[in-house]
């Protein structure tokens, strides 16, 4: 019979933390999620991690997506697997930007559950949001 | 798809509603989640929410792309928050009708008054599908008055009929234009002012605001206007400059809507509309099933080889569909 | 378009007078194997000649070498204060001050957003505390100090301006530059503070003060090298670049300042990426439409308002990860291209930053390139060397032609008005969107594997990501918070009160100058996240539009 069930497009919130403006990757990779059949709900620049919770919590999101430029990957990520933590949120923290390579096992150990580098393809982007929620899931 | 871990996780329906009900955001979050999505969870949330609604007021924001809604949605939520009114937006932004996917922005402008005041805002894409968003937004609509929120703002871009249909089946619709004259005859065009409960003049401080109103004024007087004029708000939606005036006039218009026993009539246009798109959806897959049938093929076959005439072969296909 | 052909023997003539006149370096201008050759080649107008197509000097290189100009900055004040001695002593005289993010943003070391930033990308300035050890026993009037700041230039100007003059220093005495562009600040860097209409009233107030008490100083670096880097096209760049001089133009001619006294203290910066030909097209476009506007709408009588000086840098954003090494060779490319096009400074990008802050020995790597330039391949002995080919005619003619489309969208975005412009395609985000654009036809186009990145989607063995990068400890976040408590607690609270609520006022008052209140603030030690704050309250704060 009739099927009503809509399938439910995986959602990601998208944000820079920090003071850091450098948002062209972080808008090339929400127009490559939103090719690749996602919802992206958009924050921008000059987030905190109370916000990002706030937005992931009322927008119901599978996913957070951060991007930095400036060095402060460590500090930041942190800080928003310990908000992610603190509210129960149990969705993936995704990272893109310059992450030098001594640093991404320090972020995997932290908990982050994909990191994405300069150059990486549409594909990568998708894939990776897609693992990290289905191993959450 | 699967759902991610959290403490939501596993919960039934009616847990989550009674947490819903209880101010937990994040179980708003879900509810609404599950009534936009549609299936067996959606029908048990139905049964559960329908009874608790009735409370909220409605209120439809919608005008031109570039009015400026969403700052002065965010302002106007804001402003009702701040003298201590439970607000909920339901901001609606298209869908790429290849992929599916979408960017949902408008909560970058919204936060910006609201972080921290207990708005609640939710983001909905139109998700391509036919009448996809005139099912799922009176279902989150119904959501978010049961869980206790006394105004509920729908903002969406008054540009596709199923927008239009949208803002027009709220309590009380606001079409919000800017000054220059184009962008009231445009409105008028999509048939947006027949919508209007009220008009907002936004950015005001432009030139050309007064003229925006004479020419409203104008339209107006053309109009059957014996029930209700709208009235012309000017507005500043960055400056939060006639937000007050806005709100007294969206109360004024929820007042004549009950005095004149309208409020009864609106739900009913409401009901008849979701009604209406909910049947034709059902309808639709149906009859799509019908014409996939083994007898629904030999109906197409019969007719295509002029073997039974267009009459006889809809009298076969609906006794298909309608068996007795 | 093109230049109109004038009378070559008369324009060579007055050429070769001007030429003669010049100084000269004392060098031998021939080639490497000994044959001499000509200033410069081909037909009028020459360099040094309207409308500066060539070149803005008749001699160009063989007068001066363009500045080698590395912008550097990090960690705490006084660690700044120390590499600038070190400059001096081995003659330099030239400043160029990185500040942090949190600076750049007008915000505290100690307030939420700054952490893990404070001191990392530059020098962080909380309070004229920190300014003073900045320029600790430096004679400010011997130097000429630039300063890479935004959104909250006027607190900085200010803040340079107590220094000297608590040091004995005058104000018209001080030289320098800061970049204060801050209509490219909501197009494409964003680090903007307030909305864009207080953001120019505070420029042009500063715009006024100095034109009348600091002759030395330029108050605006016009800059496309951000916007470029965001992802815009060359032309983009180049339109967007050159649209917004003439909104600050416009703004200037509005507050009652003359043309030809405003004109020549502008300067510019472009950036120099890979395609090699579109670069120096652009380059000579950029001045010969400068050159053009000035004269033929503005009115620009005297010479020096029409000629575009530019600083150029290479471009950050075309370094891959991905073998970092081979980024010596995108640099060199990117550089020559800059010193081809004519340009009067020039930044060359570090090959390891695309990783992290240069380490010591990549910023030398990137020294030396331009050194290699400059002294061994002959390149500065020809002004123009690439004019009359026609290739490069026909791309500065089409850089120009693409331009022209975009000016003309602009002023008519404001009715007749660049400046009005600028502010409606801020307003409907028709900048970020079409720089957003380009940046994503960009992307799709490497992925698509019709653009070849070497090292990222071709060419990719031999990553061995064996390098060295530069690490920037917690220790300077906890000194400066130290700092900014000590000054904090040794100042009069009152007499900041009293400054902030004094700014507060001249702020709200349209006709007033806000310039002494600022320095009057800084002065009282108020820091510069107290003073944004106030100012927030009369301004507000920009929030982006999301154009996606």
């Amino acid at each position: 019979m009739s099927d009503t069930t809509n399938e439910k497009p995986l959602r990601i919130v998208l944000a820079k933390l920090g003071l850091d403006g450098h948002d062209r990757g972080l808008k090339v990779v929400a127009r490559m999620l939103r090719d690749g059949g996602l919802e992206v709900i958009y924050l921008g620049l000059r987030q905190t991690t109370d916000q990002v919770i706030a937005a992931v919590e009322q927008e119901d999101a599978d996913a957070i997506g951060i991007s930095m430029l400036n060095g402060g990957h460590l500090a930041l990520s942190q800080k928003m697997i310990n908000a992610i933590n603190e509210a129960e949120a149990g969705v993936p923290l995704i990272v893109g930007g310059i992450v030098p390579e001594a640093d991404v096992e320090k972020l995997n150990e932290m908990g982050v559950a994909a990191i994405l580098g300069p150059g990486s393809s549409s594909e990568d982007c998708v894939a990776s949001v897609r693992a990290a929620v289905a191993a959450l899931a | 798809m699967n759902q991610p871990t959290s403490g939501l996780r596993g919960l039934p329906v009616s847990d989550i509603f009674t947490r819903a009900c209880d101010g937990d955001r994040r179980a708003i979050g879900r509810v609404l989640s599950i009534a936009e999505r549609g299936g067996t969870d959606s029908i048990e949330l139905g049964e559960l929410a329908h009874k608790l609604t009735g409370n909220a007021h409605v209120v439809g924001i919608t005008g031109a792309p570039g009015a400026g809604k969403s700052t002065l949605t965010g302002r106007l939520a804001a402003t009702l928050a701040a003298s201590g009114r439970r607000v909920a937006v339901l901001a609606i932004d298209p869908s790429s009708p290849v992929t599916g996917g979408a960017i949902l922005g408008d909560r970058i402008r919204m936060d910006e008054h609201n972080y921290g005041t207990g708005t609640f805002i939710r983001s909905m894409a139109t998700r391509g599908q036919g009448g996809g968003l005139a099912v799922a937004v009176p279902a989150a609509i119904r959501i978010l008055d049961a869980v206790g929120f006394e105004i509920v703002i729908v903002e969406t871009v008054g540009v596709g009929q199923i927008e239009i249909d949208i803002a027009g089946t709220a309590d009380t619709t606001a079409i919000v234009v800017t000054p220059g004259w184009g962008d009231a005859v445009q409105a008028n065009k999509a048939g947006l002012l027949e919508l209007a409960d009220v008009f907002v003049v936004n950015k005001a401080d432009r030139p050309g605001a007064s003229d925006s109103r004479r020419d409203l004024e104008l339209m107006l007087d053309l109009s059957d206007t014996s029930e209700w004029r709208p009235d012309i708000v000017l507005t500043v939606g960055t400056e939060g400059d006639g937000v007050d005036d806005l709100i007294t006039e969206l109360a004024r218009h929820r007042q004549h809507l009950a005095d004149a026993g309208q409020l009864e009539a609106r739900r009913r246009r409401r009901a008849q509309h979701e009604l209406r798109v909910r049947a034709g959806d059902a309808l639709a897959n149906r009859l799509k099933d019908a014409l996939n049938s083994a007898e629904g093929q030999s109906i197409i076959t019969a007719m295509a080889s002029g073997g039974a005439s267009p009459a006889s072969s809809l009298d076969r296909l609906l006794d298909e569909l309608y068996p007795n | 378009m093109a230049d109109a052909p004038g009378d070559n023997t008369q324009a060579r003539e007055e050429w070769q007078e001007a030429f003669d006149a010049s100084k000269m370096r004392d060098v031998d201008f021939q080639t490497m194997s000994g044959v001499p050759v000509d200033p410069v080649y081909g037909d009028a107008p020459y360099p040094g000649q309207y409308p500066y197509t060539r070149g803005v000097y008749p001699s160009m290189y063989r007068s001066r070498l363009w500045t080698m100009r590395m912008f550097a900055g990090f960690g705490t004040a006084e660690d700044t204060n120390g590499r600038f001695k070190e400059l001096l002593r081995s003659g330099g005289t030239g400043l160029s001050t990185a500040f942090d993010m949190p600076t750049l943003m007008g915000r505290d070391s100690d307030h939420d957003w700054a952490l893990g930033e404070v001191g990392k990308a530059g020098v962080a300035i909380d309070t004229l505390a920190d300014m003073e050890d900045l320029f600790a026993d430096i004679d400010l009037s011997g130097v000429s100090t630039s300063m890479t700041i935004n959104g909250p230039s006027p607190i900085l100007m200010a803040m340079y301006v107590a220094v000297a003059e608590n040091s004995g220093v005058e104000r018209s005495k001080l030289g320098g530059t800061i970049q204060a562009d801050i209509l490219k600040e909501y197009q494409a860097q964003k680090e903007y503070i307030f909305p864009p209409r207080p953001s120019m009233r505070l420029i042009t107030d500063m715009m006024k003060f100095t034109s009348a008490e600091m002759p030395r100083w330029h108050p605006i670096s016009i800059s496309g090298y951000h916007i470029r880097e965001a992802g815009s096209t060359a032309a983009q760049e180049l339109a967007f670049t050159l649209g917004n001089g003439f909104a600050y133009i416009e703004a200037a001619i509005e507050a009652g300042l003359d043309v030809d006294d405003f004109a020549p203290r502008l300067s510019f910066f472009f950036n120099s990426h890979l395609d090699f030909f579109e670069e120096i097209g652009k380059f000579r476009a950029a001045r010969r439409i400068w050159a053009r506007w000035l004269k033929e709408r503005y009115g620009a009588k005297t010479e020096k308002a029409l000629l575009m000086r530019f600083h150029t840098q290479t471009a950050g954003v075309s370094l891959t990860a991905q073998q970092p090494e081979i980024n010596i060779a995108r640099v060199a490319i990117q550089a020559l291209a800059g010193v081809l096009g004519g340009t009067q400074s020039l930044h060359t990008d570090s090959f390891d930053e695309a990783l992290a802050l240069p380490t010591e020995k990549a910023a030398r790597i990137a020294l030396r390139t331009q050194q290699i330039i400059a002294h061994e391949t002959g390149a500065a002995n020809v002004a123009d060397p690439l004019g009359g080919s026609d290739y490069v005619e026909w791309m500065t003619d089409e850089m120009e032609r693409q331009a022209e489309a975009i000016f003309a969208h602009i002023d008519n975005l404001g009715d007749g008005s660049m400046l009005e412009g600028a502010y409606a395609g801020i307003d409907n985000g028709y900048y970020v969107g079409e720089i957003a654009d380009a940046a994503y036809r960009f992307e799709r186009e490497i992925n698509a594997g019709r653009r070849i990145v070497v090292g990222v989607n071709d060419f990719t063995e031999g990553d061995d990501s064996d390098n060295d990068t530069l690490y920037i400890g917690a220790e300077v976040e906890e000194y400066q918070l130290k700092r900014l408590g000590d000054v904090k607690q040794k100042r009069d609270a009152e007499a900041v009160q009293s400054a902030l609520n004094n700014l507060v006022a001249v702020a709200s008052t349209p006709d007033q100058n806000t310039m002494p209140a600022f320095i009057d603030a800084v002065k009282a030690y108020a820091t510069e996240g107290e003073i944004v704050d106030a100012l927030e309250g009369v301004y507000g704060t920009y929030v982006e539009k999301a154009i996606i």
